[in-house]
């Protein structure tokens, strides 16, 4: 049955002898069930696409099933509904298969680093490091003890840095024209590309020690600048969030302002940038080529930070891979397993930045 | 808010000028309090404090203006210095053209393909899914953009390059060679390894960052835009045309030019997977790539030494100035923005 009015598509304003037939408002609508038998059919033609090809390839089941579904969808619509109303269900597939989509490279990524990682998710792998290993066998312990010192450090400089520099622009600086070019040089910091922060690292150090400076210190400088503008954004708008009543009502007991801030504000929005902290570490965690420019690559562990070269995991990654040693799966293995530790590292920061901020989120705000 | 605070602690700066000690003044006790009860602890830990704070914004200031000395001093040698020492003389735009071509013909492609997939789906989230759901996919999103880009590099070589060089590429070969991009006066590659997959990876990387910013400015559409639209009949598409797209467009269009700026200095997902070629390359499914900026420093650093060095720090300084470039432009663009519906 096909409609001829133009407006207003879902309420029925066909004559009323059509009515009759129809007594439900949903007729000669795809309303429900029907949207779900097109998804079924193009399900259905998807797996036909087996045939063909003889194997099973689920990337291709998935888009040809969401292509024959958004074809589906308006061809029915237009048949069954008006064009108008077609038109809409056809923006409706068309939306909700770009989401499907993008689940797709997600599914693919964590279960590749998975399936690919548990090769060499072995004890042997975090205790032992590359020193003297030929071929077979190694670890990432090194790689682990460097990520750990470089992110370290890197929180050690980023958080103070960022939180004072927030502190400046939500509680003195006001509306200075001062603030208005640290808000606006933050933005600029948050532009940096990772590999330019390296380059500045290795130039300061340059100056300092000579050409052909590698340490975890320079490293964590690198990051430092990577990480200072994501927590100076965290915490600034998590100040800003705090009642101005909260510091009116301290100052009228006498508190002076930087008692106000640390015992007023500061817990207030504890939660907030405590999540927006570990958020930030999670992300420089995961860097690379800042720490291959400065960090360098090194086969053995590596305490001091000042001195000589230090590996982490993702360059380790990066290295194995890239440059993989004889017999070449051997390596391979070990570049999927220091992987598949860094995505785990960085889903557990993550994970807790969801806890910690449900955990300490203050009584009494919305 | 901020106003009536900066107000306030003027105020408190004149009080101690005068040195009005009784609780009488009319405009708030305050005032008094801290003078009569905090004069010694108060004062100097407020000087510490506004001093640790205003150091750090300085220190701001400070390392923006080291990082740009920094690299011009260390960058600058490449024109200055003994040119015999670099492998091959040739002048820096030479062999810095195709690079920059590489980038932005790259983060080009990734913009090209990301943009309309992250503007459907921050849709999705804002105005198409459950209520109740909206969040988590939200959150998935987000977990897509916290993946580190090292993994994202191998997943791309490991995963993606195989699937697409057997798949998609031999057929854009056959039936789209008319086009330049996938010309077939070349062999297409059969190992993946080309400027397509890398800004197909390069996508993926930064679709989070156009989601998030478009979804926010989706969800701000006025209620009473999205209802009278409603309310005229229009079904949820027209609505969304009508109302929540002029909305939002400055918004997508800024989400867009950041997650550019991100593409531009991604640096492991292409250094790990591109093969690249010196050169100029339209053609994006074959062997000869133009290589990015950032993943020629990741990929000549570890080896490089002397004038090589600086030459690779001076492509670095250029790589800073375009992506500054375009985060100005979208910052500039979100500030004027949200007017499309305004008027």
């Amino acid at each position: 049955m096909s409609r001829t009015t133009e407006y207003l598509p879902s309420l029925d304003t066909g004559s009323d002898d059509h009515r009759q037939d129809h007594d439900k408002i949903t007729s000669g609508s795809l309303a429900g069930r029907g949207m779900l038998g097109v998804f079924g059919v193009a399900v259905v033609v998807g797996a036909l696409t087996w045939l063909p090809f003889g194997s099973v390839n689920w990337a291709r089941w998935i888009v040809v099933t969401l292509i024959s579904y958004i074809v589906g969808t308006y061809a029915v619509a237009r048949i069954v509904e008006s064009p108008r109303q077609a038109t809409d269900r056809l923006a409706t597939a068309v939306v909700s298969s770009a989401f499907a989509l993008v689940l797709l490279p997600l599914i693919s990524v964590i279960w590749t680093v998975i399936d690919k990682g548990s090769n060499r998710f072995d004890w042997q792998f975090y205790s032992e490091t590359m020193r003297g290993v030929v071929g077979e066998g190694g670890g990432a312990y090194h790689a682990i003890i460097g990520t750990l010192i470089i992110t370290g450090l890197t929180a050690l400089f980023a958080v103070p840095f960022g939180l004072f520099t927030a502190i400046y622009l939500v509680e003195y600086g006001g509306n200075s024209r001062f603030a208005k070019a640290v808000t606006g040089l933050v933005d600029v910091m948050t532009g940096i590309p990772s590999i330019v922060a390296g380059l500045f690292a290795y130039a300061l150090f340059v100056l300092i020690d000579g050409p052909g400076h590698r340490s975890g210190l320079a490293g964590a400088i690198a990051l430092t600048l990577l990480m200072t503008p994501v927590v100076v954004r965290a915490s600034e708008e998590m100040l800003r969030l705090v009642p101005n009543e909260l510091r009116e009502a301290s100052y009228a007991l006498g508190v002076p302002k930087w008692k106000t801030i640390v015992k007023v504000v500061l817990p207030t929005a504890i939660a907030g940038i405590l999540t927006g902290i570990v958020l930030a570490i999670a992300r420089v965690i995961g860097e690379t080529a800042p720490l291959l420019v400065t960090a360098g690559l090194a086969q053995g562990t590596n305490w001091n930070p000042l001195d000589g070269r230090m590996t982490t995991l993702p360059v380790y990654t990066y290295q194995a891979y890239k440059f993989p040693t004889l017999p070449p799966q051997a390596s391979i293995d070990r570049a999927w397993a220091a992987a598949l530790t860094l995505v785990i590292i960085v889903a557990v920061l993550f994970t807790a930045a969801r806890l910690l901020s449900s955990i300490l989120k203050p009584q009494g705000l919305k | 808010m901020l106003f009536s605070f900066n107000t306030f602690s003027e105020s408190e700066h004149v009080m101690t000028d005068t040195d009005t000690g009784s609780a009488s003044a009319q405009q708030s006790s305050a005032e008094a309090d801290d003078q009569l009860f905090s004069k010694d602890t108060g004062k100097l830990g407020d000087r510490v404090f506004r001093g640790l704070s205003f150091g750090a914004a300085g220190l701001i200031l400070v390392t923006l203006a080291a990082v740009a000395i920094f690299l011009f001093k260390e960058g600058l040698p490449t024109f200055t210095g003994d040119q015999d020492e670099l492998d091959n003389a040739e002048s820096f735009l030479s062999y810095v053209g195709p690079l920059i071509f590489g980038t932005v013909y790259i983060s080009a492609l990734a913009l090209l393909i990301a943009t309309p997939v992250a503007v459907a789906v921050a849709l999705y989230i804002s105005h198409y899914s459950p209520r109740k759901l909206s969040h988590t996919l939200g959150y998935f999103i987000d977990i897509l953009a916290a993946i580190p880009s090292v993994v994202y590099g191998i997943w791309g070589i490991g995963v993606l390059a195989p699937i697409l060089s057997g798949s998609l590429y031999p057929w854009l070969d056959d039936y789209a060679s008319f086009l330049p991009f996938f010309g077939s006066d070349i062999n297409v590659s059969t190992s993946g390894r080309t400027m397509l997959t890398v800004a197909i990876v390069l996508a993926v990387m930064i679709l989070p960052i156009i989601t998030a910013i478009s979804r926010e400015v989706f969800l701000q559409t006025p209620r009473l835009h999205e209802e009278a639209s409603l309310a005229l009949g229009a079904t949820r598409w027209e609505m969304v045309r009508q109302a929540v797209i002029p909305y939002g467009r400055s918004g997508v269009i800024s989400g867009a030019m950041l997650g550019l700026g991100r593409a531009l200095g991604e640096t492991m997902a292409v250094a790990i997977i591109l093969s690249p070629a010196d050169g100029y390359f339209w053609n994006i499914i074959t062997n000869s790539n133009s290589n990015t900026i950032a993943a020629n420093i990741a990929l000549q650093f570890p080896e490089s030494s002397g004038l090589e060095v600086n030459r690779l720090i001076a492509t670095g300084l250029v790589l800073f100035m375009i992506t500054f470039v375009v985060n100005a432009i979208a910052r500039k663009i979100a500030n004027t923005g949200f007017s499309g519906a305004d008027g």
